[in-house]
């Protein structure tokens, strides 16, 4: 009885003091003024804001189109040897020189660039395949399934992968084909561990048991509903494991476990390069620069988009 | 503890006999034995090879014997190299590359540390730049290439070290430099992160108006927090440091391991190949069994919870 006295006198108070609160306007409270934008976009929008990553995607995209147009322009091509011209400078005819045997560097190299780009971007897209699938569903399915496929996964991601790729280059013969598959063999765990953390974080939000209650089936939860939530995460690593599969490419064709004469890729070019290094240094220079730049850009490119993806780093 | 110690060994023996089956399959499934390149062979005498290695009975038999020979560290005899059993090349090898890659790696976690925390102190600025500038260089840069570059400049542009062998402890500094860019531009960056965390947290704020000294509370309070990804790190380094010693040794002539292992692989050598795969499989193992066991001294967390991993 008394406190309900009190308020209303507290009430009558406020009513007159300079301090009153106003009537609230529900409608306009709840408009939203700024535009609504996706992930995606804001994500983008970060991105182009960083010179910095801007700077690596252009990089990558004038490296791409040289790989494309270069070979076919040029009046050489990568197989024809002239021994009279063997090792000779960068000059006008022969812009990067020519090797031991007067092939034409600039074709060759620019060759070499595609077929890196060509095991990455295989490999990548490989990882990203049985990654993802691999992943949702160790992620989605109960504990004892989603259980002995990481154990699958662990048990596999031991075995190093540079012994895998050697072992199987002995056995099947080297090739390009070879390396791609050596690479996939083990280059999907990380993915699958990626996309596996982020659908245990996600699939007890509200919109799973939603899209449950409606009668949405399993699969098409996971790659309707939850797979497309993580894709920030996936695209980062794709793009991230484009140059370490491009470097372990490099990095057989090096052992001379790679690809094979006459045809040539960067690692295969610096590995010929490396005996003859000190009388005709640009020989390995020019290939070796080439496979850093590439690298670099690939690097650069995927830090800033970890960070553009980053929740964390939102200002 | 002990059961998470546990679990870890176990994961580490079925992952070494996975490695094991696989690397004999794989052997055996390579068409031809590793006498078909040479001339042909009267055929008695081939026999008498197959049956000297042990070639002429069934899949099984070899099978088990390889298994049973590799659990009595008996990784047979070199198929190249006459009368030298692979436990013999490793072990007269393996001390050069050791000690190569056991420089790289003190050299690494320091420097790699010394950077990261410097970025980190400094953030945003100039030398934060400048030292993740680097690091992405150092990432994207090919030991090998590194190594190639060092030699032309180091070695023959301006002599300062020698170009091939090991000799004097001066040989050992470029093979090192070589080998650890890249494990020093992983930690400095897996540092710099984990610092910037850790240096805006709460402990970090109770610590400076407890009054410690700013090198107090950065060296004792911030790097133990901080080095703990170092510490993940430490496995996934010693199988960088291995493959990268296998194209160092190459490059800068050492007589380790590594070059026997690329040798292995140009001669089709299957014994060797088998017995130095395995003996790399091992030791990446014990790496990150160490790390395993390193992380639970290593995390405050762990400790303050009496010993018990939560995991």
């Amino acid at each position: 009885m008394s406190t309900q006295l009190k308020d209303v006198v507290t009430s009558e108070q406020a009513a007159n003091s300079p301090f009153a609160k106003l009537p609230q306007r529900h409608t306009e409270s709840e408009i939203i003024t700024a535009e609504s934008r996706s992930t995606f976009q804001e994500s983008w929008a970060k991105l182009r804001k960083n010179k910095y990553a801007m700077s690596g995607l252009y990089v990558l995209i004038a490296i791409i189109v040289l790989a494309i147009v270069c070979p076919m322009i040029s009046p050489y091509n990568s197989y024809t040897n002239d021994l009279d011209n063997t090792y000779l400078a960068p000059n006008s005819d022969h812009w990067f020189g020519t090797d031991n045997l007067g092939r034409d560097l600039f074709v060759r190299t620019w060759l070499g660039v595609r077929i890196s780009l060509i095991v990455g971007f295989t490999a990548a897209l490989i990882d990203l395949m049985i990654g993802v699938v691999y992943g949702g569903i160790m992620g989605f399915s109960g504990k004892r399934l989603g259980g002995v496929m990481n154990k699958f996964a662990e048990i596999l991601y031991a075995i190093p992968y540079l012994l895998v790729v050697i072992l199987l280059g002995v056995v099947m013969g080297n090739g390009l084909t070879t390396i791609i598959i050596a690479l996939s063999i083990t280059g999907w765990i990380t993915m699958s561990w990626i996309v596996r953390g982020q659908i245990l974080q996600l699939k007890n939000q509200e919109y799973v048991l939603a899209a449950q209650s409606m009668g949405a089936s399993g699969s098409r939860i996971l790659f309707r509903h939850l797979i497309p939530n993580t894709l920030g995460p996936i695209i980062v690593t794709v793009t991230l494991s484009v140059p370490s599969a491009i470097f372990a490419e490099a990095f057989l064709s090096f052992l001379g476990l790679g690809v094979q004469t006459p045809a040539a890729s960067l690692g295969t070019l610096i590995s010929e390069a490396v005996s003859v290094f000190t009388l005709y240094p640009w020989v390995m220079l020019i290939p070796a620069s080439l496979l850093s730049i590439t690298m670099l850009a690939f690097n650069i490119f995927g830090d800033a988009l970890q960070d553009a993806f980053d929740p964390k780093m939102k200002k | 503890m002990a059961r998470y110690l546990g679990g870890k060994l176990f994961n580490i023996i079925i992952s070494l006999l996975v490695l094991a089956t696989a690397t004999f399959f794989l052997m055996k499934a390579v068409p031809g034995d590793p006498f078909t390149q040479e001339k042909a062979i009267p055929p008695e005498i081939k026999a008498n090879i197959m049956a000297h290695y042990g070639l002429d009975k069934p899949l099984g038999t070899q099978y088990l014997v390889y298994m049973k020979n590799l659990f009595q560290l008996d990784l047979g005899e070199s198929m190249k190299s006459q009368n030298r059993s692979v436990t013999t090349i490793i072990k007269e090898s393996f001390a050069t590359s050791a000690k190569v890659g056991a420089i790289a790696i003190i050299v690494s976690v320091i420097v790699g540390i010394y950077l990261g925390m410097m970025a980190a102190l400094r953030h945003k600025k100039l030398i934060d730049n400048a030292a993740m500038f680097i690091a992405v260089i150092g990432i994207s840069i090919p030991n090998f290439v590194i190594g190639a570059l060092l030699q032309y400049f180091l070695g023959v542009k301006f002599p300062i070290f020698t170009v091939q062998g090991l000799e004097g402890p001066l040989d050992y500094v470029l093979p090192t430099i070589a080998l650890s860019t890249l494990p020093i531009a992983f930690i400095a960056r897996l540092t710099r992160s984990t610092m910037l965390e850790v240096l805006t947290s709460d402990y970090i704020r109770t610590a400076k108006a407890k009054g410690l000294s700013p090198h107090a509370i950065l060296w004792q309070h911030g790097l133990r927090n901080g080095i703990l990804p170092v510490v993940t790190y430490l496995g996934p380094m010693t199988a960088n440091i291995i493959t990268g010693s296998v194209v160092v040794e190459r490059i800068f002539g050492l007589p380790g391991l590594g070059g026997h292992f690329v040798e292995s692989i140009s001669n089709r050598d299957y014994t060797l190949i088998m017995g130095i795969t395995i003996f790399y499989a091992v030791i990446l193992m014990a790496a990150r069994f160490i790390t395993d066991i390193v992380y639970i001294f290593v995390d405050p967390r762990i400790k303050v919870s009496g010993g018990v991993v939560k995991k």
